[in-house]
């Protein structure tokens, strides 16, 4: 367990030098200079070389990276090219909205997806199994950000149940939480039906095996069955498939922060990305590597911890 | 006999089309491949269907509610909306395609080269796939976009670098598989060069998954494009994409919120329609496959 934790870190951490380089290496394959690029063709010369000193451009490029890895490592990720704040300030204060966002989608998914599947499998070759597929496979289709469009266009232009833009008042929950309802929504419309639905397949391999005839051979009923017996062997593959799916959470909250203009990570890049501003997409950039990888490792390990039938390996 | 009878064809109960009708055997597959025939033939005819020019500027007539001369409306700049979604058909369909091929492309090469080549250089490819798959795509993309700028061209870099490793791993494990069998080894033992044998009787051989699943990744492809267009990171104005009639619409949400409405519809209809195609074929070829994340 100890050898594959560190090599898993290991592969981990070198994906990151690997981004980091590879970035660099991209900005500067890219015919144009930066400072250039970031302030446009009707520049001034001495603007565009307080740009340059500024964003470090007139050192070799081997240093610039030394540099940026010595910093990145004391948390110092560099400044926001127009604003000069600090970009590690800028992602820290961005970052909880997100992962607010991102774990309340997360958690309403499979809050009803996973009872969902269940309902599913106790009523297998029914009607309403048939239709949770069907709807299933609907939800999963449709990309988030027209989700986002609908919901906003129906509860908050239309209805005005809900606000349309912001993250709420600093400080007050209630306003934060209506604020969260429909962005949430957004990104965990289509994870409903994909959860159920893996639910629903990993459980009814699940029901073929011998603990569960055992557990009907007792009597007992087959909703017990399939919650207490079943799920909790059919969780496992929904876990590392949430771990996976991640990315495309995160990808989701990017497009549906851009709808909702709530302040977060998706919000700072895609503004960073439209102004040219390296620095911030940069940190950024590197700052979601970091979570995402070391969020994808403890999936892993969580899984091998998890799985009863997996877990004797290790002992033995 | 029975050869004979099978070479002039005359079993009777020998369906022609068996895939065909497999997939219309079933209610949404039917639909699923109405809507799917349905987009291809408004991105192919897009000049014949559309009424209007989709860039046409006519601002007297803006934000003009759906009528007899405009079916779903026209937009901020009195372009009509019904247009703009047929040539946002056509943008979407070529992106998708030229996009998906040269990822495909890359895929082959690179698979072919860490199945077939030398252990070390298998080992280090095998790493690069394998880092590109485990980085979080958006910001891969967002990054890529950031050093190169918005636009179409970008955008087909965008898509074709984050969709290869996948492509390259799948080429890589088929010609793992077909490493030692008898027709690589007859070609060896011919004295074959090593670029000969790869093409011809190897390529052949390991291409047809990789057709499939590039074709799986168009409906994925479509909507990376609207979403980073949406965004205004992907296909530069006046061109008409369904994602940017989408981010106009929003735009002018309370003002005319129609357009949100019929912007979204295609996208609606496209993803669905290549899902259950999907489902449906996937039904008919391989019932253990599993369907892909959400977009």
């Amino acid at each position: 367990m100890l050898a594959y934790t560190l090599k898993r870190i290991g592969l981990g951490l070198l994906i990151l030098t690997f981004v980091m380089v590879a970035m660099y290496a991209a900005v500067f394959l890219v015919p144009g200079d930066p400072a250039t690029v970031a302030l446009g063709p009707r520049a001034t010369p001495e603007l565009k070389r307080m740009l340059t000193e500024r964003m470090g451009l007139d050192q070799p490029v081997w240093w610039q990276i030394v540099e940026f890895f010595r910093n990145a490592l004391t948390g110092n990720l560099g400044y926001d090219v127009w604003s000069n704040r600090p970009v590690s300030t800028l992602v820290m204060e961005a970052l909880p909205n997100t992962l607010i966002l991102g774990l309340t989608a997360l958690a309403a998914a499979l809050l009803i997806g996973v009872p969902l599947g269940c309902l599913s499998v106790v009523k297998r070759g029914t009607i309403a199994d048939a239709v949770i597929g069907v709807l299933s496979v609907s939800v999963i289709a449709v990309p988030s950000f027209v989700v986002a469009i609908y919901s906003l266009l129906v509860f908050a232009v239309a209805l005005r149940w809900l606000p349309a833009i912001g993250a709420g008042e600093a400080g007050d929950f209630a306003s934060q939480a209506r604020a969260l309802i429909l962005p949430a929504f957004a990104i965990a419309f289509g994870w409903i039906g994909y959860i159920a639905r893996m639910v629903r397949a990993s459980m009814m391999e699940v029901m073929g095996e011998p603990h569960i005839r055992t557990a009907r051979s007792f009597g007992l009923p087959e909703w017990k069955i399939v919650s207490k017996y079943a799920l909790r062997i059919a969780i496992i593959p929904t876990i590392s498939l949430v771990a996976v799916g991640l990315g495309s959470i995160l990808s989701s909250a990017v497009f549906v922060e851009a709808v909702f203009a709530r302040p977060g990570i998706g919000k700072l890049i895609t503004d960073a990305v439209n102004t040219r501003n390296y620095p911030v997409v940069m940190g950024t950039v590197l700052i979601m590597t970091a979570i995402y990888v070391s969020i994808t490792i403890a999936a892993d390990l969580l899984i091998a911890k998890l799985d009863p039938r997996g877990r004797d390996v290790f002992r033995g | 006999m029975s050869s004979a009878a099978e070479a002039s064809g005359t079993y009777p109960d020998r369906q022609r089309f068996p895939l065909l009708g497999a997939l219309l055997a079933d209610p949404f597959t039917c639909i699923a491949l109405v809507l799917v025939v349905g987009f291809l033939v408004t991105a192919l005819l897009a000049p014949w269907l559309a009424p209007y020019s989709p860039t046409k500027i006519d601002v007297l007539h803006k934000l003009q509610a759906p009528s007899a001369a405009h079916w779903f409306g026209t937009d901020h700049l009195g372009r009509d909306l019904l247009s703009r979604i047929v040539y946002g058909a056509r943008t979407a369909l070529m992106i998708a395609i030229v996009s998906v091929a040269i990822a495909g492309m890359i895929g082959l090469l690179l698979g072919i080269v860490a199945g077939y080549g030398p252990r070390w250089l298998d080992g280090l490819l095998v790493l690069v796939f394998d880092s590109l798959n485990s980085l979080p795509m958006i910001m891969f993309a967002l990054a890529i976009i950031t050093v190169l700028g918005a636009g179409t061209g970008t955008l087909i870099v965008v898509i074709a670098a984050t969709s290869f490793p996948s492509y390259a791993r799948l080429i890589r494990a088929q010609t793992l598989a077909r490493r030692t069998s008898d027709y690589l080894l007859a070609g060896r033992l011919m004295a074959a060069s090593a670029a000969r044998i790869v093409f011809i009787p190897l390529l052949p051989n390991v291409v047809g998954p990789l057709i499939i699943l590039l074709s799986m990744d168009i409906p994925v492809v479509i909507m990376v494009e609207a979403g980073l267009s949406f965004l205004g990171l992907g296909v530069r104005p006046p061109t008409p994409s369904w994602g940017s009639i989408l981010y106009d619409g929003y735009t002018s949400i309370r003002a005319a919120p129609y357009m949100v409405v019929f912007g979204g519809l295609p996208l609606v209809l496209a993803t669905l329609g290549f899902t259950f195609l999907g489902e449906g074929l996937r039904d008919y070829l391989d019932p253990r496959l599993q369907a892909g994340e959400p977009s």
